[in-house]
């Protein structure tokens, strides 16, 4: 019965927004412990911050992301899962503003939104730390952390130097021992250019925070720090995308994992609900375990 | 690197003198090797020359003397004007081709207006008449800029194609306006942008007023460096360093305008000057070799040694001049040069930062089609005639004197004084091998040689640099 009605929901695709997650919350109940129920309904009372509802994009003939749904509450860490070529990048992205959707709807704190461009989503209090980092490597650290949103001085000139001294202040709280900042990025190593990435992605008030891949250059002790840094976000009422192609980065700081296969969400469940080996089911074969709410990409046999 | 004596001592024992020196003086060594390049060359052709045709050059020769530096940096300043504007451009990881025959193209059509429209309108020497050419300089300029930029945005043609395009098309159309004549002479009013008349020139006093005001705002502005640092705790220059910065500068200033100030007028000028404001040229002054007699020109200067006027600088130096100072602000201060230098570093970064590339692109083109605007009033006015060649090749010596400047052409790199020096060192060859009437061909020649020599010289540079 719950899992009926949550089918029905997912693959026509419009549910009527708080009325499904009211039901679907419901529903849950049969299997779970009366103390993950009260969580979840305390959880899932509050109004989801992102809702990406039936997204789909496709580049040429291919289907880069299928009727992908997906939503974020604050100071929730949802990991997005997924070989390469999944299409969970994709998906992000038009949350970023960087692609333009075919199709679908996206919602923040329950209204629906256009967002053509990053500057429009930076207006919403979405900003992205990207696989690439994206930083402009012939400038300097201010230059990067200020790029699109510079201080200016009261004639409309560029403040660098108020820039570089702010730049100095998180810089510092982030990486202690950061002090290159008159040379271009990309004289900087790999952690130092990812913790400018870092930096941008915090300093401006984000509410919703995209991380692509934010470990896949650092070594062990810098992706520690970075698992701190997303606890102290999500404590902060952050809400966070961490997508990742390797399950054990994300599964020990994620609430929730949503997993993609072909550009279809195979399915969302809470980490509680899976262990380790069903996500990689998920994410290897497709297949949906018991504990999670199957998606359009579920294989058949499995839902 | 940190301010504090302890850490600072293993870094001391590391670096050399000569690496300390440009670290601590903030020096860019590159500007360095350039200057010095420059300051060779000039040398090597006032001795060359001294060999052919001895004259008054400090060693000798004909190039080192007031008259040809003078002429030189006017001959220098369109192609300088125009090569700020391609440092953008370049770092943006665009190239305008066409800026050679949008040069002609605007000083034609400018011209035409002058002597075919506004000459028998308001009577030739009106004063709104050069108003009218140098407005419609800039807007043509501008809006040919415009449409270059919105081709390469908006359309996706690289702009190699769009600016090739150009390259080909504006001449044609530069021939169609004027029906394929020279268009000539310019009115009075507007050749004074060519600084080939006396009303073009600023004169001794003016010239060391402004020189002085420069030397002022140079030491106002190391003064509020420093106070800047020091208000945001920043590494303070030591302060040997900013007395060495500031004497260099103000004695570079000084020591300029001290040889403009050196150049007379010619003598017809100073002749008809005279005679027009009643003054007594003092007759009957001998040369050195003791003639009475002034007849040909040179000597005629001796014979007038009573009654000399000095030219200054000249305003088509003031023009490139003041347009460096305008573009070197635009690039360092400006939020839109900060994008257009993030832009050229990584593209896709600069998008995904919010900023509308796009738009960019065009502002970039058009405010490079101002510049042409600008240059071919200089150019048109110097010659005091348009044709459709005016501006032939100029866009390769454009180029050419950005990237022996140091703009790097995969973007992201170089800097407007580079390419200002980098015109006037490709300037500098080209007016010194005429000195020596070598033929124009082994000008062309050598020319091409120092631009990929200076690109060699630069990749070894940055190589080692790293």
């Amino acid at each position: 019965m719950a899992k009926k009605a949550v089918k029905r929901v997912a693959p026509k695709k419009i549910p009527t927004k708080p009325a499904a997650a009211k039901k679907s919350g419901a529903v849950a109940e049969s299997h779970e412990s009366p103390l993950a129920v009260k969580n979840r309904q305390d959880f899932e009372a509050s109004a989801p911050l992102v809702e990406m509802r039936d997204i789909s994009i496709a580049f040429g003939g291919i289907k880069a992301v299928d009727r992908a749904s997906i939503e974020l509450r604050p100071g929730e860490v949802v990991g997005v899962l997924g070989h390469n070529g999944a299409g969970k990048s994709t998906l992000i992205k038009i949350l970023s503003g960087a692609y333009q959707r075919d199709a679908g709807s996206i919602l923040i704190n329950g209204k629906e939104v256009t967002i053509n461009n990053p500057r429009d989503a930076k207006a919403y209090g979405i900003e992205t730390i990207y696989q690439t980092l994206a930083l402009a490597d012939n400038v300097d650290a201010a230059a990067n952390l200020y790029l699109g949103r510079e201080l200016k001085t009261r004639f409309g000139t560029l403040d660098d130097a108020a820039m570089e001294s702010e730049t100095r202040k998180v810089m510092h709280r982030l990486n202690p021992n950061f002090r290159r900042f008159k040379e271009p990025v990309v004289k900087l190593s790999g952690g130092q250019r990812q913790s400018v990435a870092i930096a941008r992605a915090i300093h401006f008030n984000a509410r919703i925070l995209i991380m692509d891949e934010p470990t896949a250059a650092l070594g062990p002790q810098e992706t520690a720090q970075v698992g701190d840094l997303i606890k102290q976000l999500k404590a902060d009422g952050i809400g966070i995308f961490l997508i990742s192609h390797d399950l054990h980065d994300v599964f020990h700081l994620a609430d929730k994992i949503v997993v993609m296969k072909n550009g279809k969400v195979v399915g969302t469940a809470r980490t509680t609900d899976v262990t380790n080996d069903e996500v990689l089911g998920m994410i290897i074969a497709g297949k949906c375990p018991k504990g999670a709410i199957p998606g359009p990409g579920a294989m058949r046999d499995a839902a | 690197m940190s301010s504090t004596g302890s850490s600072q001592e293993p870094g001391l024992n590391q670096e050399g003198a000569v690496t300390r020196f440009f670290r601590v003086t903030e020096i860019n060594p590159r500007m360095l090797g350039m200057v010095a390049a420059l300051i060779l060359i000039w040398c090597i052709f006032d001795v060359w020359s001294g060999f052919i045709n001895p004259n008054e050059g400090l060693f000798g020769g004909s190039f080192l003397t007031p008259r040809n530096l003078w002429t030189l940096l006017v001959q220098t300043s369109s192609i300088a004007v125009m090569s700020s504007g391609m440092v953008l451009l370049i770092v943006m990881r665009q190239l305008d081709l066409s800026v050679g025959s949008m040069l002609s193209l605007v000083a034609v059509a400018s011209a035409v207006l002058q002597v075919y429209q506004l000459g028998p309108l308001l009577g030739v020497g009106h004063p709104l008449i050069w108003v009218a050419g140098v407005a419609l300089c800039l807007a043509l300029g501008t809006g040919i800029g415009a449409v270059n930029g919105a081709l390469t945005a908006y359309a996706k043609i690289p702009a190699f194609i769009v600016t090739l395009g150009g390259l080909i098309a504006y001449k044609g159309i530069a021939f169609l306006l004027a029906s394929g004549e020279t268009v000539a002479p310019m009115d009075q009013t507007f050749e004074v942008f060519g600084g080939g008349v006396q009303q073009s020139w600023l004169g001794p006093f003016w010239s060391w007023t402004l020189a002085l005001v420069v030397c002022a705002v140079i030491i106002g502005a190391l003064i509020n460096g420093r106070r800047q640092r020091t208000r945001f705790n920043f590494t303070l220059r030591p302060v040997w360093a900013e007395f060495l910065l500031g004497v260099v500068g103000s004695g570079v200033v000084l020591g300029i305008t001290k040889v403009m100030n050196s150049y007379p007028w010619p003598p017809k000028l100073i002749e008809n000057f005279a005679a027009a404001n009643n003054v007594v040229i003092p007759a009957g002054i001998e040369d050195r070799d003791g003639s009475a007699i002034c007849m040909a020109a040179e000597k005629f200067v001796r014979c007038t040694t009573g009654l000399i006027y000095y030219t200054g600088y000249s305003l088509p130096v003031l023009v490139a001049l003041a347009v460096g100072l305008v573009m070197t602000f635009i690039a360092t201060r400006t939020v839109f040069g900060r994008y257009v230098y993030a832009t050229g570093g990584n593209p896709e970064a600069a998008e995904l930062s919010g900023i509308n590339t796009k738009w960019l692109t065009i502002k970039v083109f058009a405010l490079m089609g101002t510049l042409v605007g600008i240059s071919s009033v200089i150019s048109s006015a110097r010659l005091n005639a348009a044709t459709n060649s005016l501006g032939l090749s100029n866009e390769l010596y454009v180029i050419a004197a950005t990237v022996i400047g140091g703009t790097s052409l995969a973007g992201g790199v170089g800097t407007i004084y580079g390419a200002m020096l980098g015109a006037l060192i490709m300037q500098s060859i080209i007016s010194g091998m005429s000195l020596l009437n070598l033929p124009a061909a082994y000008q062309d020649m050598v020319v091409g040689g120092v631009l990929v020599l200076a690109v060699w010289l630069d990749q070894i540079y940055s190589r080692r640099l790293k």
